[in-house]
């Protein structure tokens, strides 16, 4: 064997110690289960719910995403710099204190509730809850697409509007073009980790809204069917791949 | 009924292509252009020259309607266009960077203006075939741009501009970023295309002089974001107005001198002018290297010592530091005897003229 072969040694005895031995034990779990829970009514609609969910919310983040930033790099308004920066920190937050800022503001028990300016119970709906995942998420968009925009060269925008183009035809037909790869980076991201939420879903608590992730954690700590866990698990696992392969087709 | 003597609009007569009327850009205290004022006939070529710095392509972009003016009146055709966007004024625009789109090909970055424009499929696809031929890109028309060298990109980016028919040209530094060989062989197939093109007015934003020479029917020098003379090109040259002038276009000697009638005092040396643009007291004489000979020393000619000689293969440079004080530059052909550095020398003044010395 030759000294390069044992240096691969170490990492992969690690990622099969602590990522494919557990998946494995999940997969297996679920042995029995599957024809049970996977027929289930239940199943099936929480399977399309959090799709249903995580695609509304992405193409929410894309669509805002894309607006904010085009407005940050080409209408830059005095501040713009400080809102970007801000944007940026919410990077840095846990997904469950926007569930929480929403619940307060938003809430039954909250801030326009308590004001008497409307009685508000939206946030506890499937919208409301991708409501919030776009708030969440629209960062992880704007991100790379702000980097994009950087890159554009101003040349081409102004030679686009010399040769006619009004300022909607420039960004349709030169700028997004020119983002593509960093909107299906923006897009893919979101999609993937709006599919895996869990904190915010769970904190939000809405009404008839239970997703792949929160599904697990109903069956695996709070009914105990531990098999039943790891179905919803591996179907999880799955979709995520999925997700993950078709994210690295469009970001490479 | 109306007489048949109704005055024809101003517009409709000749009006100049392009004017800059007193326009100004500020950008918070920086001046990047001060009160420029000029017509660009149509069909003229009207070069901008001028070291970075001099404001020359904000003047072009002011034209263009990339920056606003802080002050003062852009006129297209004696349309004043100061308050309008890019998109609706029609002008053809050429970068240094060539700025093609990425993702298009060449055909469709060809196209580009003639569908904002809405025109006919089939008209846009027959223009863009006839602008391809007229650059000699007809083979490339379904390649990317980064499939294209630097020359063909630019070859792209000027079929670009002139698909949409503009009456106005503008082109910012548009051989710029090619290597020198490239750099000749666009300069002759911009003046083919010049010759095509006989209704166009044309910008043409350089900062060297060759290109304003070979390409401009009229230069306008530019330094510090202010116009500092303009004129035809050979007036420019052979008569420059300024010391500036003299020495961007074309690189001439300044000697200080003392201007009498007929031409200037150097030392106790009288050189004859052709022109000059002081009548008398403290001037500079200007002479081109070409123009300067180096001989020994005599009883004709301006005295001084060679302190470098520089082969260049077709002749040789000299530098000579007068005796007045004044250093100059010399081109000398490959076959004459060549001082060698140290030596004692006579410089003999061929062809030269006189202006006015800077305010400092």
């Amino acid at each position: 064997m030759t000294r390069r072969a044992l240096w691969t040694l170490p990492p992969l005895l690690l990622v099969a110690g602590f990522f494919v031995y557990p998946l494995t034990l999940t997969a297996l779990q679920s042995g029995g289960a599957w024809t049970r829970v996977a027929t289930s009514p239940e199943f099936g609609r929480t399977v399309l719910r959090t799709l249903e969910i995580a695609v509304c919310a992405t193409i929410g983040c894309l669509l805002l995403g894309t607006f904010f930033a085009l407005v940050l790099t080409y209408a830059p308004f005095p501040g713009a710099r400080a809102v970007a920066r801000l944007i940026d920190t919410v990077l840095a937050f846990p997904s469950y204190l926007i569930a929480l800022a929403f619940t307060v503001l938003y809430g039954s028990a909250g801030v326009v509730d308590g004001l008497g300016i409307a009685t508000l119970d939206f946030i506890y709906t499937p919208a409301g809850l991708v409501f919030a995942e776009i708030t969440f998420y629209t960062p992880f968009v704007m991100r790379p697409l702000l980097a994009a925009f950087g890159q554009v060269p101003p040349a081409q925008l102004e030679v686009a509007a010399s040769l006619g183009a009004r300022p909607w035809r420039v960004v349709r037909q030169v700028l997004l073009p020119e983002a593509l790869p960093a909107l299906a980076a923006g897009g893919g991201l979101t999609l993937l980790l709006t599919l895996n939420e869990f904190g915010l879903v769970l904190f939000i608590g809405a009404k008839d809204v239970t997703t792949l992730p929160m599904l697990v954690y109903t069956k695996g700590l709070v009914t105990f069917d531990q098999a039943g866990a790891a179905v919803a698990a591996v179907a999880q696992v799955a979709l995520s791949l999925t997700v993950y392969s078709l994210y690295r087709r469009v970001a490479r | 009924m109306t007489s048949t003597l109704t005055p024809v609009p101003a517009t409709a007569v000749e009006a100049p292509a392009i004017g800059w009327d007193g326009v100004s850009v500020r950008y918070g205290d920086a001046h990047a252009l001060r009160d420029l004022t000029l017509d660009v006939a149509r069909g003229e070529t009207v070069a901008l020259l001028g070291p970075s710095g001099s404001g020359k392509s904000t003047a072009l972009k002011a034209v263009a309607g990339f920056v606003r003016p802080t002050s003062g009146r852009v006129l297209l055709g004696g349309r004043d266009v100061t308050g309008e966007p890019p998109h609706r004024r029609g002008v053809g625009v050429v970068v240094q960077s060539y700025a093609l789109f990425p993702h298009m090909k060449v055909e469709d970055n060809v196209a580009f203006g003639l569908r904002a424009r809405r025109l006919p499929r089939a008209e846009v696809a027959a223009r863009v075939t006839e602008m391809l031929a007229m650059v000699g890109m007809t083979a490339h028309r379904g390649k990317l741009p980064r499939e294209l060298s630097g020359g063909q990109q630019q070859r792209i980016a000027i079929a670009r501009a002139l698909a949409i028919r503009p009456p106005v040209l503008l082109l910012d530094e548009p051989l710029s970023a090619l290597d020198a060989r490239l750099r000749q062989d666009m300069l002759d197939e911009l003046r083919r295309l010049r010759g095509e093109l006989p209704d166009t007015a044309i910008v043409y934003v350089t900062h060297d002089q060759t290109e304003a020479l070979v390409l401009a029917d009229r230069i306008a020098i530019m330094r510090d974001a202010r116009l500092v003379d303009v004129g035809p090109a050979d007036e420019l040259y052979h008569r420059p107005p300024s010391a500036f002038t003299a020495e961007f276009l074309g690189g001439a000697n300044l000697i200080p001198a003392e201007a009498v009638a007929g031409g200037a005092r150097v030392g106790d040396r009288t050189v004859p002018a052709a022109h000059s643009a002081v009548a008398s007291g403290p001037a500079l004489l200007c002479v081109r290297p070409h123009a300067l000979t180096v001989e020994v020393p005599g009883p004709d000619g301006l005295p001084g010592r060679v302190t470098a000689v520089q082969w260049r293969g077709s002749g040789y440079r000299l530098e000579v530091a007068l005796d007045c004080g004044a250093t100059v530059s010399a081109d000398l052909p490959a076959l004459t005897g060549v001082p060698a550095a140290g030596e004692p020398a006579a410089v003999r003044v061929g062809a030269a003229c006189v202006v006015a010395r800077e305010e400092p």
